[in-house]
């Protein structure tokens, strides 16, 4: 039950307790935090399980772990370890250009990432339980995770005003299985719980992907490369909860140090883009 | 008359729809004013331990307490029962002890044991409950003055109550379930407006300005 949480991207069991003291409702345990991973280049890799397992220990919150886009090996591994959730993520190397995991076939959760209304309910038929947007991890810039998260919920207000007759060339467009497209149609909502992630950085900037529809959201570099962790994992976690309340947002904002310093996307090209990853 | 359900964080909207199926009115509670007027309170599904923080940051352990000792109901859904016991497994410290009782965090172990179950809960009649249960607590103690409401094949309980207050280790709203919350409507209405059993209320065949 993660909904209307903050996950935190740990890298010691250190952090993972100051994640647990502020209130995340998970963490991500891995080796480097996406701008470490993004700053270092070569290939990413699932975390060594020693560390996972040493961050299990730490906390009593959920333990999620990342496998790279169709390593389904390395899911296979992490599942042993007994981690809680497994995010296929596009912030490691992938390892297939054309087939994600089958989901199905593991007992533990995956979330997934998505810049679309099609790649979330393919990642869902795919077997995945939660998904997330995937923003621009590591860049500390949250305007990829707006763009993703307000398509995402206006393709899914666009398939609740069509008619029956027009979600078979809906699902074709969409690229995505009949029966899901009718379902969200019908419903109104993703079929699984709907995150933000990549790029936030401010207790401002949870409040805002929150505002607009987010159900929770992810924290990766913001919080342990900001100047102040503690304070801004704490200040990060009471906006998400407060979102809608503006005074306690000004009030949980003040005096936090500075913030991560992120990357405008402009600055980032083509080729190194995250979200891309993933089909 | 309406129910607060706990916002801070976790499954609280489930809540809500489900109250609103069934024509009762919410309030989603994430400060203490949130409490007023309401006769009765929701601990939803979340995380217990980002909640307790939470619910300390605000304040709202304290007027939480008061609104339990008034005699209104409180309902808790999986972490909301790890909320509502007296004793916690791993020695953590209780939040409301209103429960006599012990539990287990992640009693099925960690999120690999989620899973669903049908089971009886004869206070609510003969149909079975549909449980889910995700990172779900166990009751492992339950004591003289509670009632079990509800165990597994196995024996293990899994809903209680003692007077007020109402706990299941399930998640009933996930599950489209709406007795219990029917059941908390409607001592919810009785604690606004005491009825039978107080002796306020005149026998029908009892005259007026005349006591028998």
């Amino acid at each position: 039950m993660l909904k209307g949480g903050v996950i935190m991207d740990v890298v010691t069991p250190d952090h993972a307790r100051i994640a647990e003291d502020a209130g995340a409702v998970a963490v991500m345990a891995l080796e480097r935090v996406p701008s470490d991973i993004r700053a270092a280049g070569g290939v990413a890799r699932m975390s060594d399980p020693s560390m996972v397992e040493g961050i299990m220990a730490a906390v009593s919150i959920p333990v999620m772990a990342k496998a790279r886009i169709g390593h389904f090996v390395e899911a296979q591994i992490l599942e042993a370890l007994g981690v809680d959730y497994i995010d296929e993520s596009e912030v490691l190397t992938p390892a297939d250009e054309a087939n994600h995991i089958d989901k199905h076939a593991f007992k533990v959760p995956f979330v997934c990432g998505c810049r679309n209304l099609g790649e979330a309910l393919r990642r869902v038929s795919e077997g995945a339980a939660m998904i997330r947007t995937k923003g621009e991890a590591g860049t500390g810039n949250v305007v990829e995770a707006v763009r993703q998260l307000r398509t995402v919920l206006a393709e899914i207000r666009r398939l609740a005003a069509m008619r029956d007759d027009e979600l078979f060339v809906a699902a074709k467009e969409l690229q995505a299985p009949y029966e899901l497209v009718q379902r969200v149609a019908r419903e109104g909502v993703l079929p699984v719980v709907n995150f933000v992630a990549g790029g936030i950085s401010t207790p401002a900037d949870a409040a805002l992907v929150m505002q607009i529809g987010a159900e929770g959201v992810f924290v990766g570099s913001g919080i342990f490369k900001s100047e102040d962790p503690a304070r801004m994992a704490n200040a990060i976690v009471q906006a998400t909860t407060h979102y809608d309340d503006p005074k306690i947002l000004a009030e949980v904002s003040k005096g936090l140090g500075a913030p991560m310093r992120g990357i405008p996307l402009e600055a980032i090209p083509e080729g190194e883009r995250l979200a891309v990853r993933g089909w | 008359m309406k129910i607060g359900v706990l916002a801070v964080q976790g499954a609280f909207i489930e809540h809500v729809r489900t109250f609103r199926s069934i024509g009762v009115e919410t309030v989603e509670v994430r400060l203490p004013e949130h409490l007023e007027g309401v006769s009765g309170l929701v601990l939803p599904g979340g995380e217990s331990t980002a909640q307790r923080r939470l619910i300390d940051r605000w304040g709202l352990r304290a007027p939480i307490e008061r609104l339990a000792e008034s005699g209104a109901p409180i309902f808790g859904t999986c972490a909301g029962m790890i909320l509502l016991s007296r004793e916690i497994s791993g020695g953590e410290e209780p939040v409301f002890p209103l429960l006599d009782v012990s539990v287990e965090r992640n009693a099925f172990g960690r999120q690999l044991d989620s899973f669903e179950a049908d089971f009886d809960v004869p206070m609510l009649g003969t149909q079975p409950v549909h449980g889910v249960f995700i990172r779900a607590p166990i009751v492992d103690r339950a004591g003289p003055d509670v009632d079990v409401l509800a165990r597994l094949d196995d024996g293990r309980i899994v809903a209680v109550r003692q007077r007020n207050v109402i706990a299941t280790a399930f998640h009933p709203e996930l599950a489209g379930e709406t007795r219990f919350h029917r059941l908390v409507a409607t001592m919810a209405a009785e604690h606004d407006d005491p009825g039978e059993g107080s002796g306020r209320r005149h026998h029908p065949t009892r005259r007026a300005g005349r006591s028998a």
